[in-house]
C-alpha cells in the first residue's frame, strides 16, 4: 500500500522497465535500429550490406545473451532460402560460368554467387526481426510509440494483432475439431484436405466478424474514441544518446539507400 | 437524474420492422431494474439503446427520446455516454481489449482513453478492482482467466469509468454456476457500495430475483408486463411470455398443485 500522500504510480508489474545489454534501450531505438538494419541489408549491393548487418546483429546478439533463442527464426527462413539457393543456382539468367553438368542441371558460378548474396539478405532481414522481437515486448513499443504521438488506432491494431494471432489460432483449432466431430475430413491427401479445411473458414470469418462488431460497441463504451493522447503508464528511459543514435541509423541508412541506387557503392565488394 | 426511455421505439438499419416498440423506462442512481423476455424478444437491443450505443455506435433508427441524466443519446459523442454508463455484454472475451498484459492495464485502459492524470487513473483502477474483490487478478494476463474471472474483470474494467448507470446484458449467461455465484455476489455489493443505477437483462430469474427492485417482461419487442420483482416474477404468465419463473415460484406452484396448504407454502416461501 502507498502512503496517501504519495504520488500514485502503477504497480510495477505493469510495464516493468528492461534492463540489461541492448534490452534497455528505448523500445522506439530498438524499432528504429532493426528497421535500419534490414533496409541496409536490401540495399546495399553485394556481400558488404548483408555481411556488415550480420556483424552487427551478431554482436548484439552476443551482447543480449539471445544464443539458441535465434535458431527458431533461423529454420523459419530455411523454406525461401533453400529455393532462393535452388533457383538461382540453376536458373540464374545469362551466367555462362558453369560449375558442373548433372544431365540437364548446369548450376553456375554467378549464380550460386546471386543466391547466396540473397539468402544472406534474408538472413540479415530474419535476424533483425528476432533480435528485435526477442529484446522488446510488443506492449513495450506500443506504449512507447503510443507516448510519442502514435494514432491511437494504429497502437490499438498493432497490439491487439499480436494477441489476437494465438486467439484465432486457438479458434480455427476448436472449430476445426467441431467440423471433424461432425464427419468432416481434414486429413489424407492434399485434395480431401482443402475440400475438409474450406468449410472451416466460413464459421471462422463470420465468428471473427462478429466478435469484432461486439469488440467494436465494448471499446466504444470505455472511450476509445475520445480524442487527446491517451495516459501513460510509464515513461521508457530515453536520454540524450539514444535520440542521437536514432536520428544517426536513420540518416545512415537513407545515405546508403541513396548512394546505392545512384550506383556510387559499386566500389563495395 | 436517471436514464429515461420514453416512448422509444427503435429500427436497426435495414430492417423493416421496429426491434422495440413504444419503451418507457426509468432507471435511478441506485436502483435496479431486471429485464426479462424470451429469446429475440428485444433485451439485448434494449441494453444497447439504454446505453447509447444504437444508434450512435450502431446506427439504425430511433424515435422518441433516450435520456441519461438529461444529456440526450442521439447526437451525443461515445466517449460522453461511455462516462455515464457502462455496458457489460455476455461475452467477456470480446469485451477485453486485447491489448494489455496485465488486468490492472485492461481495467486502466477506459480511464487512459479519457487522457486522464496518472494519479486518477491508478486511484479508479484500483477501487474498480477492490469493489469486485478481483486484486489479486490484477497481475494475471487477461487472456488466461476462467469465464467468471473474466467477466468480473471486463465489469471492473466498466466501472473505471465510473458510470452513474450500468447495463448488463446477461452477465452469467456462459458462466458456470461458480461463476454466476461470482459475477451475482459482485452484482449485489456493487448497488450498495457505488449507488449506480443498474439495468440488469437476465434468463437466470432467480439471480434477479435477489437483486431486484423492479423488473419489466418484454415480448416482441414491447414492454407486456411490469412491477415490483417480486410480484412481475410470480406472474403465472411467465411461462407464456417464455421466461422461466425463479425456483422459489415454481416450487410454490408444484406445491399447490401437489395441494400443500397455504400456512406450509408461506412457511415455504419464507425459508432462507
Amino acid at each position: 500500500m502507498q502512503p496517501s500522500d504519495a504520488r500514485r504510480t502503477p504497480p510495477d508489474f505493469v510495464q516493468p522497465i528492461p534492463t540489461g545489454p541492448y534490452r534497455g534501450l528505448n523500445p522506439t531505438t530498438k524499432l528504429v535500429i532493426a528497421v535500419a538494419e534490414a533496409l541496409v541489408a536490401f540495399t546495399v549491393r553485394g556481400w558488404t550490406g548483408p555481411l556488415a548487418v550480420l556483424l552487427v546483429l551478431a554482436t548484439t546478439a552476443v551482447a543480449a545473451r539471445l544464443g539458441r533463442r535465434l535458431v527458431p527464426f533461423v529454420i523459419a527462413t530455411v523454406p525461401l532460402t533453400a529455393s532462393i539457393l535452388l533457383v538461382n543456382t540453376f536458373l540464374f539468367p545469362g551466367a555462362t560460368d558453369v560449375i558442373l553438368r548433372i544431365g540437364p542441371f548446369t548450376p553456375t558460378w554467378s549464380g550460386l554467387e546471386a543466391a547466396l548474396q540473397a539468402t544472406l539478405r534474408v538472413m540479415a532481414f530474419a535476424m533483425s526481426v528476432a533480435v528485435l522481437v526477442l529484446t522488446t515486448r510488443p506492449d513495450e513499443l506500443v506504449a512507447d510509440l503510443e507516448r510519442r504521438g502514435a494514432p491511437r488506432g494504429v497502437t490499438f491494431v498493432i497490439g491487439a494483432t499480436v494477441r489476437t494471432i494465438p486467439r484465432v489460432v486457438q479458434r480455427a483449432g476448436e472449430i476445426t475439431d467441431a467440423q471433424r466431430a461432425r464427419g468432416l475430413d481434414t486429413q489424407g491427401r492434399l485434395w480431401r484436405r482443402v475440400r475438409g479445411v474450406l468449410p472451416l473458414a466460413a464459421p471462422l470469418i463470420f465468428g471473427s466478424l462478429n466478435e469484432v462488431e461486439e469488440l467494436t460497441m465494448a471499446l466504444e463504451a470505455r472511450a476509445f474514441s475520445a480524442a487527446g493522447r491517451r495516459t501513460t503508464l510509464r515513461v521508457f528511459p530515453d536520454g540524450t544518446g539514444q535520440r542521437q543514435l536514432r536520428w544517426a541509423a536513420a540518416l545512415l541508412t537513407a545515405a546508403l539507400i541513396v548512394l546505392s541506387i545512384a550506383g556510387r557503392l559499386a566500389f563495395l565488394p | 437524474m436517471s436514464l429515461i426511455l420514453r416512448d422509444a421505439t427503435y429500427r436497426y438499419a435495414g430492417v423493416g420492422h421496429p426491434a422495440l416498440t413504444d419503451i418507457s423506462l426509468e432507471i435511478v442512481p441506485g436502483s435496479v431494474l431486471a429485464v426479462v423476455g424470451a429469446n429475440e424478444a428485444g433485451k439485448s437491443t434494449l441494453c444497447l439503446l439504454a446505453a447509447g450505443l444504437a444508434p450512435t455506435t450502431i446506427g439504425g433508427e430511433l424515435r422518441g427520446t433516450v435520456e441519461i441524466d438529461g444529456l440526450a443519446t442521439i447526437g451525443a459523442r461515445p466517449p460522453e455516454l461511455a462516462q455515464r454508463c457502462g455496458i457489460l455484454f455476455q461475452n467477456a472475451e470480446t469485451q477485453l481489449s486485447g491489448t494489455a498484459a496485465t488486468v490492472w492495464e485492461e481495467v486502466a485502459f477506459g480511464p487512459r482513453n479519457l487522457s486522464l492524470p496518472l494519479d486518477e487513473v491508478v486511484e479508479r483502477t484500483e477501487a474498480a478492482l477492490s469493489a469486485l474483490g478481483v486484486e489479486e487478478l490484477a497481475p494475471r494476463d487477461p487472456g488466461r482467466l476462467s469465464g467468471g474471472q473474466a467477466q468480473l474483470v471486463a465489469l471492473a474494467a466498466v466501472l473505471a469509468m465510473r458510470p452513474a448507470y450500468l447495463v448488463l446484458d446477461e452477465p452469467t449467461s456462459q458462466l458456470d454456476p461458480q461463476g454466476t455465484q461470482l459475477v451475482g455476489s459482485a452484482l449485489q455489493r456493487l448497488t450498495q457500495e457505488s449507488g449506480a443505477g443498474l439495468l440488469v437483462v437476465e434468463h437466470k430469474t432467480d439471480l434477479l430475483a435477489s437483486i431486484a427492485e423492479e423488473c419489466v417482461v418484454l415480448a416482441d419487442g414491447k414492454i407486456v408486463a411490469r412491477g415490483s420483482a417480486g410480484d412481475v416474477l410470480a406472474d403465472p404468465r411467465l411461462d407464456e411470455w417464455g421466461v422461466e419463473p425463479p425456483s422459489t415460484a415454481r416450487i410454490e406452484r408444484a406445491a399447490r398443485s401437489a395441494g400443500v396448504q397455504e400456512p406450509m407454502l408461506s412457511a415455504l416461501a419464507t425459508r432462507p
